[in-house]
C-alpha cells in the first residue's frame, strides 16, 4: 500500500491528509510532488496531516524533513498534526521533533498558523 | 549471539537485486517478530529496521546489479530474534555515516538508516564479505 494525498484549504492553510505509508518509492515521491504542487499553487502555509499514516522509514523522514525546507526556503511555514504514537516514536528517536511544530489536532494547528 | 541450543526456526532468502527484495525482507521480519511475541509497535520497527537493511543492500551495496543477490536471513531462538541482510557490492564502512543527530544532520534528507537500527535493535553488528557486506540485526526476546 502506497502514500494517498488529499488536499483541503481551511482558512488560509493548505491541509495535505496523508494516508498509507511514507516509504522509499512511491510514498515518499507523493508527498514530494504534493509539497511541490502546493508549493507552485502559492501555498505559504501548510498543515501535514499524518493521522493515518501507519508506517513509516527513514527515506519518509528524509521526505518529511524535504517538505520542513522546501516550505522554509520558499518563505512558508510547515506544521505537522495527528501523530500516531508509531510516527511520534520515530521522530523523537531522530530528533526531529525538535525541528517540526507538531499540533495534537485541526483546530491548534490552523489557530497556530500567524 | 546464537542461543547454543539452536533456532526454533530459521530461513534463508536469496532475493534478486530489486525494491520487491525491500518488501519480501520487510514481510518475513514482520512474521518473525509476531512470531516473537513482540508487541505491533516493536514489530513494526524491526520490520522497518529490516527493511532499512534490505535498501542498504539493494541501493547502496549491490547498486540494483541483476547479477548480484542479496542474502535474507531469520531466526528466531528461545533468547532472540536475529536478521542478517548480506549483499555482495563494494563493503561498507559504518563510520563514514555523519550523525544524523548532529545540528547540521537534523536537516540532513538521508542518512538515518543506520541510526535507527541501532536506536531500535539490542545488537547491530557489521561485518566485511569478499565481496560485499553483511548487517546483523538481533533484538532479545525477554
Amino acid at each position: 500500500m502506497s502514500m494517498n494525498v488529499k488536499i483541503r484549504h481551511v482558512g488560509g492553510v493548505t491541509v495535505l491528509d496523508l494516508s498509507g505509508r511514507i516509504t522509499l518509492g512511491e510514498g515518499s515521491i507523493g508527498l514530494r510532488d504534493a509539497i511541490r504542487d502546493a508549493l507552485a499553487a502559492g501555498s505559504k502555509k501548510i498543515l501535514l496531516n499524518v493521522g493515518d499514516v501507519n508506517y513509516i522509514d527513514s527515506a519518509g523522514l528524509g521526505e518529511l524533513v524535504g517538505a520542513y525546507t522546501s516550505v522554509k526556503n520558499g518563505g512558508g511555514d510547515l506544521k505537522l498534526m495527528n501523530l500516531s504514537k508509531k510516527v511520534k516514536d520515530l521522530l523523537v528517536i531522530t530528533k526531529l521533533l525538535t525541528i517540526f511544530d507538531v499540533k495534537e489536532n485541526e483546530t491548534d494547528a490552523i489557530a497556530a498558523f500567524a | 549471539m546464537f542461543d547454543l541450543t539452536g533456532p526454533e526456526l530459521h530461513e534463508a532468502l536469496t532475493l534478486p537485486s530489486t525494491l520487491s527484495t525491500v518488501e519480501i525482507v520487510e514481510a518475513k521480519a514482520t512474521e518473525y517478530a509476531e512470531k516473537a511475541g513482540f508487541d505491533e509497535d516493536t514489530a513494526s520497527q524491526i520490520s522497518m529496521v529490516s527493511r532499512e537493511a534490505a535498501v542498504n543492500a539493494v541501493l547502496h551495496g549491490n547498486k540494483k546489479d541483476p547479477n548480484k543477490q542479496v542474502r535474507a536471513t531469520f531466526s528466531l531462538t528461545s533468547k532472540d530474534l536475529t536478521i542478517q541482510v548480506a549483499d555482495e557490492g563494494e563493503g561498507f564502512d559504518p563510520t563514514s555515516v555523519p550523525d544524523p543527530l548532529s545540528p547540521e544532520g537534523l536537516l540532513r534528507p538521508s542518512g538515518r538508516g543506520i541510526f535507527l537500527m541501532r536506536a531500535i535493535m539490542d545488537e547491530v553488528n557489521f561485518r566485511k564479505l569478499s565481496p560485499g557486506a553483511e548487517i546483523t540485526l538481533v533484538k532479545h526476546r525477554n
